[in-house]
């Protein structure tokens, strides 16, 4: 009795984790610019990789297994946000975005203000795309 | 840490390494000791003591820059974090699924700045990566000398959406100030409680 519930358990966490992988894989194909989906690129796989290795742990039915698990759990949620980081920063240095999909742009006013600093300081020189606008 | 010690810290382009003390290494040498026995999937004694003396040796020589904490630690606190965070990943990944296939190509967001309260490196790196693992916003850039996190945040179609998504940011930082924050944040985020109508995480 107990192991189908299990089992019925560990089949849901597995559709769901899943289901997960799928809204990745639509979200990079529907959303409209690079940093939107960069959300559908990283971020599904945190509960979807937590629900699939819990099903795993349920399956196995051992202790010992549990400690790999959360291991391997934790390594993913320390690098997925430094990578979505880093590409995301990139991405919007070297200006890979749609303006018009953006309600607010909060960063424009840090970026114009460097500029204007730049400007003040060194005269005006040909290079307006900024890569340095926070040191 | 001191507003004049960050400012140099942020400013230090010297190169110069700052050397950790074995005290606050101990968090790190405990953490790399489980790594080694889960890996190994045997908590025994004997194999615990051989990890902590390969933990001691790589920590000499890889050196990383001290880790600054604040000495304390709520384990409550730290339990209920856990639980609005695991609420928070699979209310928002159902989110991003709804988004990616009824909205799409209109999905709409922004670009908000979030200055925290925090002064600490180690929290402002802990908001951005809790922010940046619960679907719907990530870091784009940093500013360290004015702990200020610039967000971009999926789904925000108005001018209260922007809001909304700042108080979420605040709270994170405010659940995180309770588990591990520093005597000082604590005692400033009751006051900042118990007086009601001042307004924090405001573009200046």
């Amino acid at each position: 009795m107990l192991d189908t519930v299990i089992d019925i358990v560990a089949g849901t966490f597995m559709i769901v984790g899943c289901l997960m992988s799928l809204a990745a894989g639509i979200g990079m194909l529907r959303f409209p610019d690079l940093l939107s989906r960069l959300h559908a690129a990283t971020k599904p796989q945190v509960l979807g990789l937590f629900l699939l290795l819990a099903a795993l742990g349920l399956e196995l039915r051992s202790w010992a297994v549990l400690p790999v698990l959360a291991l391997a759990w934790l390594l993913q949620l320390l690098t997925a946000p430094v990578s979505a980081h880093m590409v995301g920063r990139a991405g919007y240095r070297t200006r890979h975005l749609k303006r018009e999909t953006l309600i607010a742009d909060e960063l424009a006013a840090v970026v114009e203000a460097a500029e204007q600093r730049e400007e003040a300081e060194h005269g005006r020189n040909g290079n307006r795309d900024r890569a340095d606008f926070i040191d | 840490m001191p507003m004049e010690q960050r400012l140099k810290d942020a400013t230090d382009e010297s190169g110069a390494r700052q050397r950790a003390t074995l005290r606050q290494e101990l968090p790190l040498l405990a953490g790399m000791m489980l790594v080694w026995g889960a890996l190994w999937q045997d908590f025994a004694i004997g194999n615990l003591v051989f990890g902590l003396l390969i933990s001691l040796v790589l920590v000499r020589v890889f050196r990383l820059p001290p880790v600054i904490l604040s000495g304390r630690f709520n384990v409550w606190r730290a339990a209920v974090f856990a639980g609005a965070f695991l609420r928070d990943v699979t209310l928002a990944s159902f989110e991003v699924l709804y988004l990616a296939v009824f909205r799409g190509p209109r999905t709409t967001s922004a670009i908000i700045t979030v200055t925290l309260r925090t002064e600490s490196d180690l929290l402002v790196t802990f908001v951005g990566h809790v922010l940046t693992l619960v679907p719907g916003s990530y870091v784009v850039e940093v500013d360290r000398r004015t702990s200020t996190l610039y967000l971009h945040v999926l789904n925000v179609n108005d001018e209260a959406g922007v809001e909304k998504a700042r108080a979420a940011v605040m709270m994170i930082e405010e659940r995180l100030i309770r588990m591990m924050g520093t005597k000082e944040e604590l005692a400033g985020l009751n006051a900042e409680k118990s007086a009601p109508g001042k307004e924090h995480g405001e573009t200046p």
